[in-house]
């Protein structure tokens, strides 16, 4: 049975400098492919090609405009805008705007085309030009114009007018989205630098679609450059201390090193792009794979402590830990590829990258870590087998009280599991960083006091060209705008409408009995004309109205609500409009926030099923490998009981489930899986190998395999930890509820596990031969 | 005191010489102007393709009359043919070299004139990729320029001439413009955002003399390379010299012009 590892341990150990040139030549091949990386830092990355509501997305930014943008939020320390200071200030981050590269288009209170009509003329203008030279009673005239807009109420001033916003809209062609957006935030962060420093009582904040995806690399380069290294630190430090030489370090950090830099090579010639949640893959490759070596290293340690030559040493470790270390990392692999069932490209590219790290360094841990180890000195040993006295001990209470045990965990999972339905489904794409990213907390000023961050397009389409100027049809639209303006959700609701009825007003000498939609079809298209002839460059309607007049884009802007929320409000908005209007014959919607929201529940669902796949596949490799279908459905318990348990706790705790926790079930059970794997070989091998009783079996299993455990739950825990304190949602949820998850596993596994199995055993005890016998042929 | 007198005749006639490029490219269109003076007055109809990045297109039909007027910008009235929605609205203006336009508009549906009094000319003309400011007429004042370079295309030479806005509340901060030396017509434009990025390019073909003189484009073609979406305009029945008095570009007579 050991024929296979005892040759490979002796083909290595024969062939040392063979197998670390081959080893090296490889690792350099596959490297290489990392010149071949490429950032892609949109938020757009996270969505496939053909995302369906990417799809919707695109096509209404093609018959209208982009979405992106960049948004402004100036806050005057005397909470009035309408000062001439602040709107000169306004005029000249209009215009100043105007220079950030690719704008198209920019809008402010102080460049509203304003429309009244004086005798037969309309006069179109600016809604404030050289503010700084205007009378108070001027600016009073002002103010009220402008907090009586409802264009411009609660979208780009608020309604005490305390704020107000300048929204540059940007067209970028998409492949040079990666490049603009550091370049577009920079500037931006010019003109808010020099605004607060020449006038101190004015704070300028800043949010919108390019400042998000300048989140998203920002916190790449964050985790990158700070929380990459102190993993490589911290685990350096915890493995130096917790093996205790040095040259076995050394050999454990280059070999995490090849196999980060082998599958991120992978990940070039695959094409992957670097994304926001990238710099998980290296230290969740470092943090899983330092296990092998520890166990590869441990054994080896023992060995040389018992007196051993080195290389019989490491023939021993070898032979012992062949099998258990190529099954965790089948199972981790198999765990991390499920991810392959989101349809989020990132986290399939995260997935297959961690399979490729993980089975890479599982290689070099039986290849080239044995070669080098032994043919580096050898220092002094410190292992102390003080663990073990204690893990016996442990044992004993356990046993004596395994009821006790037994009943408290059963308590105790039950109180976490029933909290799971606490957990709401939730991406508030928003709060995907953290306070440390400015994106985050001026993003969060704005909700609170200008406007939402959440928006819905909705495009209504009419039967013919030029039809949005029947007057039906506008008054379809006019009311679904009302409908809309009056459901709970909505901040604002943006339509062309609104330009109707003040046109219509100018054009009766701005009598207000005719603030009303025109109901003459001629008439209102003849008013579309006049309008669009007076509109400066850049503040055309195509943000509105498609080419062909035939359809018009209504936009809301939402409260921040949960993406069930928003789901629910996209449906009962289109079923309005199928419903209630006559002459609209389609309704498109589509926006960032639905794409994040669809997605998030999309992918808890493609996650499960994938969960489902890992967990036969896992259980089936587990029972072959037990050689035991009673033992392995047994050890389906506490591999389970983990991710409930952790979402449980999670419900209780903080209660929103996003996008990428939902893949946290299927990777970490590839990772508790070990715990069990260790455990249950160790058990049965004293069984079987050795005759013990189930109780002295168990004794023998936390005896050899504990420490072990415990070290790696360390590992895990701290590692997946540090991972946890990212900026970036998706890469600290996971880091977090990924700890979480192991550390229950392990408190499972040494006092849900030994209950179990000394029950099952004492009810079954004539499997015991069955099971030595099997074991023997 | 006769020696820098001398000095500076000779400097004066060294300048004079060696034209700058400022001089050479405002020569350049001085001669263009010149040449296309003398039409006195002409008729032509126009057909207007809108065509968006998904490929949608939408078409307007615009009946286009003009008067030249020596010493100010010309006149013009545009009548709308289609879509029916705005067939019969009139637009006439007074095109202007520094001050901005007068324009009317006369609606149908409601069967009044209304002055427009904006200063805006930078925004698209219905909804086209053409700015208003494209399609009034080119009056030499209205722009400062500089020659950059003489290129040939399809073996024909061409003065490449750049021009910047002399009037406020322009969408450019320049135009790049290729005049045909023959023709001493714009072929193509390149224009300038108010970034100093390209955003549109306009390219005339399908040249005509009428009058023996004065050459009109069948075709121009504005393709916006920011937002993708382009405008084709198609020329037909020109005609010059046709009679028209000022009485035809009379505020109070546009609700007759049909």
């Amino acid at each position: 049975m050991h024929a296979f590892e005892a040759r490979l341990a002796q083909f290595v150990l024969d062939n040392r400098l063979f197998v670390i040139s081959i080893s090296l030549v490889l690792v350099g091949l596959l490297s290489y492919g990392c010149v071949k990386l490429m950032p892609d830092t949109s938020y757009k990355a996270y969505f496939s090609e053909d995302n369906p509501e990417l799809i919707a997305f695109e096509k209404i930014e093609d018959t209208y405009t982009k979405n992106d943008n960049v948004i402004f939020v100036l806050a005057p320390k005397n909470q009035d805008v309408f000062t001439g200071e602040t709107l000169s200030i306004v005029e000249e981050l209009t215009i100043d705007s105007w220079q950030m590269p690719f704008s198209t288009r920019v809008d402010s209170i102080t460049n509203f085309q304003f429309t009244e009509a004086m005798e037969d003329d309309l006069i179109v203008r600016d809604m404030a030009k050289n503010s700084h030279s205007l009378t108070t009673e001027e600016i009073q005239k002002i103010k009220q114009r402008v907090l009586a807009e409802p264009l411009l109420i609660n979208q780009l001033v608020s309604e005490s007018g305390h704020v107000t916003g300048v929204n540059v809209t940007l067209t970028i062609p998409p492949a040079e989205l990666t490049a603009a957006t550091p370049e577009i935030a920079a500037f931006a962060r010019q003109l808010q630098a020099k605004i607060e420093k020449n006038h101190p009582q004015m704070k300028v904040y800043l949010s919108g679609m390019i400042m998000m995806d300048d989140a998203f690399n920002q916190s790449a380069i964050n985790d990158f450059t700070k929380l990459l290294p102190v993993s490589f630190a911290v685990m350096m430090l915890l493995l130096a201390f917790l093996v205790g030489r040095f040259f076995g370090t050394l050999a454990t950090f280059i070999i995490i090193v090849f196999s980060i830099f082998s599958a991120l090579g992978v990940g070039g010639y695959l094409g992957y792009p670097l994304t926001g949640s990238s710099p998980s893959t290296p230290i969740i490759i470092l943090t899983v794979a330092i296990a092998n070596c520890v166990h590869v290293l441990t054994t080896y340690a023992h060995s040389l402590k018992n007196g051993a030559h080195q290389k019989d040493a490491m023939h021993d470790s070898l032979k012992i830990n062949l099998q258990p270390i190529f099954l965790a990392s089948i199972t981790t692999a198999i765990g991390f590829l499920t991810m392959n069932f989101s349809e989020v490209p990132p986290f399939n590219h995260l997935g297959t990258l961690v399979a490729v790290g993980v089975l890479i360094s599982f290689l070099l841990s039986i290849s080239f870590l044995p070669a080098l180890v032994t043919l580096l000195p050898k220092s002094n040993i410190k292992l102390s087998d003080n663990h073990g006295e204690f893990l016996t001990r442990f044992a004993n209470f356990v046993i004596a009280n395994k009821k006790a045990c037994l009943w408290l965990m059963v308590g105790g999972i039950t109180l976490a599991i029933i909290n799971i339905p606490k957990n709401e489904l939730n991406d508030v794409f928003v709060h995907y960083f953290d306070e440390n990213i400015d994106f985050r907390t001026d993003t969060d000023f704005m909700v609170e006091n200008m406007t939402g961050a959440y928006t819905i397009n909705f495009s209504l389409e009419a039967s013919e060209s030029g039809g949005i100027s029947d007057p039906v049809f506008l008054a379809d639209v006019e009311n679904f705008s009302l409908w809309l303006e009056n459901q709970p959700e909505t901040i604002h609701v943006a339509r062309f409408t609104e330009i109707m009825k003040r046109l219509n007003k100018n054009m009766h000498a701005d009598d207000p009995a005719y603030y009303v939609l025109p109901d003459n079809r001629e008439l209102a298209a003849q008013y579309l004309l006049l309008y669009e002839m007076s509109l400066p460059y850049g503040l055309d309607l195509n943000n509105q109205i498609n080419v062909d007049k035939s359809s018009t884009n209504v936009k809301s802007t939402l409260q921040t609500i949960s993406s069930k929320e928003g789901i629910a409000l996209d449906m009962r908005a289109k079923k309005w409009v199928e419903e209630n209007t006559s002459k609209v014959t389609h309704v498109d919607s589509a926006s960032t926030f639905l794409m994040f929201s669809n997605i998030g529940q999309r992918n808890i669902r493609t996650m499960l099923f994938g969960t489902v796949i890992a967990l036969i596949l896992i259980s089936g490799i587990l029972i072959l490998a037990l050689k035991s279908l009673k033992l392995g459905a047994l050890s389906l318990i506490p591999n389970l009981i983990p991710a409930a348990v952790g979402f449980g706790i999670w419900g209780l705790l903080v209660g929103q489930v996003g996008l990428s926790l939902s893949l946290v079930t299927g990777m970490s059970f590839g990772i508790v899986i070990d715990y069990t794997v260790h455990f249950m070989s160790k058990y049965l091998r004293a069984k079987r190998e050795q005759g013990m009783i189930p109780e002295d079996a168990v004794r023998y299993a936390f005896r050899t395999v504990g420490q072990a455990l415990l070290v790696t739950t360390m590992i895990l825990v701290i590692g997946f930890g540090i991972l946890g304190t990212s900026t970036f949602y998706f890469n600290a949820g996971m880091g977090q509820m990924t700890a979480m998850i192991i550390l229950v596993a392990c408190v499972a596994v040494f006092l849900l596990l030994p209950p179990l199995l000394l029950k099952i055993e004492d009810k079954n005890a004539p499997t015991n031969n069955n099971a030595t016998v099997s074991d023997l042929t | 005191m006769r020696q820098l007198i001398t000095m500076l005749l000779c400097l004066t006639l060294l300048n004079a010489g060696a034209q700058t490029a400022e001089e050479k490219g405002l020569a350049i269109v001085q001669e263009a102007d010149a040449r296309d003076t003398g039409w006195v007055d002409s008729k032509a109809n126009m057909q207007m393709i809108l065509t968006n990045k998904q490929g949608q297109k939408s078409e307007r039909s615009i009946r286009i009359v003009s008067q030249e007027v020596i010493g100010d910008g010309d006149k013009s009235l545009s009548i709308f043919n289609s879509p029916k929605d705005i067939k019969g609205t009139a637009f006439l203006s007074y095109t202007h070299s520094l001050k901005p336009d007068d324009q009317w508009l006369y609606l149908p549906a409601l069967k009044r004139v209304k002055r427009i009094a904006s200063a805006n000319k930078s925004g698209p003309f219905v909804g086209s990729e053409f700015a208003y400011e494209d399609l009034t007429s080119q009056e030499v004042e209205k722009y400062t320029y500089k020659w950059l370079r003489d290129e040939e295309i399809d073996g024909k030479n061409h003065f490449v001439v750049e021009a910047y806005p002399a009037y406020e509340n322009s969408g450019y901060t320049r135009q790049v413009v290729w005049i045909d030396s023959q023709m001493y017509q714009a072929v193509k434009i390149d224009f300038y955002d108010r970034k100093n990025t390209l955003l549109k390019t306009l390219a005339s073909s399908d040249w005509s003399q009428y009058l023996s003189k004065y050459w009109r484009p069948g075709k121009m073609l504005m393709t916006n390379h920011q937002t993708e979406k382009s405008t084709e305009l198609l020329w037909k029945d020109y005609e010059f010299q046709v009679g028209l008095t000022n009485r035809d570009f009379d505020k109070n007579t546009l609700k007759r012009s049909r």
